[in-house]
């Protein structure tokens, strides 16, 4: 899978309450998450998205809550893929449990806001189009791959497990 | 082969021979909780799935803590989607508002949280339960739906890191100052993916209440589970509570047992200490942090909100004022803390110094309601985040403290130590 998409940057340790502030955890819905995602710590965020852009952050990224509505907000207001140096536990597994594309990267630090990245998911390869140059990530476990390949943890355990 | 404690716990869990860290199990689970703001999504995932019953429905928490009693439409619906979902299911552990307090209270309150389950619960605050000697974890609420469906949980086997406490505490310094001090020295990722298993002398003082916010705040390190072997203070509180035979011979980290790392704190001369904005490991001992002035106290919450903290307050708080500029806002963490309150005259005392409570709810913690901060303004809370707008204003500040340090700020209307008032 490729995705090519533009950069926003963030920093380290961006947790669960800058993606999605508690108050609006009164929804579910993943359109209304998504027009707060981002906004304690950049108002303007929502602003400047567009569909198929990609967040690029420092280590730690999600750190926090438990709230799946992190991922959902990021994935409702239309990003493609979120890559970090590295992902605090929760929030890593709500990712791939929903399929949020996201990606573990060391170089992270070399992209700049604003980057155009072309993104080959299953080779894990990141091609800056701007800079032009290619960054290698770091491969998911067979687990993680075998999950994210059945589309999320609901697809995997219908496929595995066939309870119903 | 030697295990730590939590390797012991997990392999317990599945059908395998042996274990180790970096392997993906497909863990078999004792208990599960999801709450109002959590559990809505997991319903939402079950329902899409068409599954047509729970793998066992007294193994089911259902709370209702963080946006009640409902603070508005949308929180009160999706309340009602919990309770919709309890009385389809017949879930057993659906509690109202009335007898509903939160949950990392509750649940081990009612005894449903033994040494050696294995519970998972769509709240990051579910690692409160390794203080009962329970590989305990946070996930999100694909997972918590997945589970009620299975029975199960795919887990990653964790690498632990042993933190060693010794020497005997000074007075005022609590399980909330031991976690924020280990916080400060390893970072806010310094346990990220891992297991931290506490012991040492000091722990061994510890009561469960200090224990409970201990473990609780080991996802602030980023940890996967904070865990503290069971000892006889821990099974006291346990049979107290319910019918227990140990299911494990042997529940301890075993002598050769591999961590990743090993730390070691002389904590005979620590002092309270203070999480100051935006982070929890922006630590400071309180007596570094100088005329440092607040609006709000906040003593209550998971990890803080129990009959000790409690007790504590009130004792520093007794006969004496809340500063005129200081909100003070107390929030019995349960029902059955709120009640002990009232009876030991704790509630009494709060009041008079001017203080506000409130009936159990995680409320101003997460910034969800009954103490929102407006721009510009400053809360010394007893909870675990100060990240940027967590109570209320992105404009606005959070430190975090023991509720001694709480209860002694509130008089003086700025951060103190508690030895200064009392």
């Amino acid at each position: 899978m490729i995705i090519r998409g533009k950069v926003h940057k963030f920093g380290n340790d961006i947790n669960t309450d800058d993606i999605i502030a508690a108050k609006y955890l009164n929804t579910t819905d993943a359109k209304e998450l998504g027009k707060h995602c981002m906004e304690t710590i950049d108002s303007d965020f929502i602003q400047k998205v567009s569909k198929g852009n990609i967040i690029v952050g420092g280590k730690n990224f999600g750190c926090g809550s438990s709230r799946e509505h992190a991922p959902i907000a990021i994935k409702g207001c239309g990003i493609s893929l979120v890559i970090a140096k590295s992902f605090a536990r929760i929030f890593f597994r709500n990712s791939v449990n929903i399929g949020l594309p996201i990606l573990e990267l060391k170089d992270e630090g070399k992209i700049n806001e604003g980057d155009e990245l072309e993104v080959d998911l299953t080779k894990g390869k990141v091609r800056n189009l701007i800079q032009n140059k290619i960054y290698e990530s770091q491969a998911f476990a067979e687990f993680m791959q075998e999950l994210i390949q059945s589309g999320g943890l609901m697809k995997w355990i219908r496929r595995k497990h066939n309870t119903k | 082969m030697d295990y730590t404690i939590t390797e012991k716990i997990l392999l317990s869990h599945t059908d395998k021979k042996s274990i180790r860290p970096g392997e993906f199990i497909w863990a078999k689970i004792d208990f599960s909780l999801g709450n109002d703001i959590t559990a809505p999504i997991a319903i939402e995932q079950f329902e899409k799935y068409g599954a047509k019953k729970v793998f066992d429905n007294k193994r089911i928490a259902l709370i209702p803590d963080h946006f009640t009693p409902a603070k508005d439409i949308k929180s009160a619906n999706q309340v009602k989607r919990l309770k919709d979902f309890a009385c389809r299911y017949r879930i057993k552990h659906y509690y109202e508002v009335g007898r509903m307090g939160i949950e990392h209270a509750l649940l081990p309150e009612l005894g449903l949280v033994k040494p050696g389950d294995l519970v998972i619960g769509a709240d990051s605050h579910t690692c409160t339960y390794g203080a009962l000697g329970a590989f305990s974890t946070g996930v999100g609420s694909t997972d918590l739906a997945a589970a009620w469906i299975t029975g199960h949980c795919w887990l990653r086997v964790p690498e632990s890191i042993k933190f060693i406490y010794k020497g005997k505490l000074p007075k005022w310094v609590s399980g909330k100052d031991l976690i924020l001090y280990t916080i400060l020295d390893i970072g806010v990722d310094g346990a990220l993916y891992k297991a931290m298993e506490f012991g040492g002398s000091a722990i061994r003082q510890l009561s469960m209440d200090d224990r409970f916010a201990m473990c609780n705040m080991a996802i602030e390190a980023g940890g996967k589970s904070g865990i503290i072997e069971p000892d006889k203070t821990t099974f006291e509180y346990v049979k107290k509570r319910r019918d227990y035979k140990a299911k494990f011979r042997n529940l301890k980290s075993d002598k050769n047992a591999r961590y990743s790392e090993t730390r070691e704190y002389d904590v005979s001369r620590l002092e309270p200490q203070v999480a100051c904005p935006h982070l929890p490991s922006n630590v400071k001992p309180v007596s570094k942090l100088k005329n440092v002035k607040i609006d709000q106290v906040f003593i209550g919450s998971c990890t803080n909100g129990r009959i000790s903290d409690l007790r504590i307050a009130a004792r520093i708080l007794k006969g004496k004022k809340v500063n005129s500029r200081v909100r003070a806002i107390i929030i019995p963490a349960t029902q059955k803390i709120y009640l002990d309150a009232i009876k030991e005259g704790l509630l009494q005392i709060f009041v008079k110094a001017g203080g506000v409570v409130s009936t159990p709810t995680c409320g101003p913690c997460l910034g969800g309601h009954a103490g929102i901060l407006a721009e510009g303004e400053v809360a010394l809370a007893t909870t675990n985040r100060n990240f940027v707008g967590r109570m209320g204003s992105p404009k606005s500040f959070v430190y975090l403290s023991n509720p001694a340090v709480a209860a002694a700020s509130a008089i003086a209307g700025k951060i103190i130590h508690p030895g200064e008032i009392v």
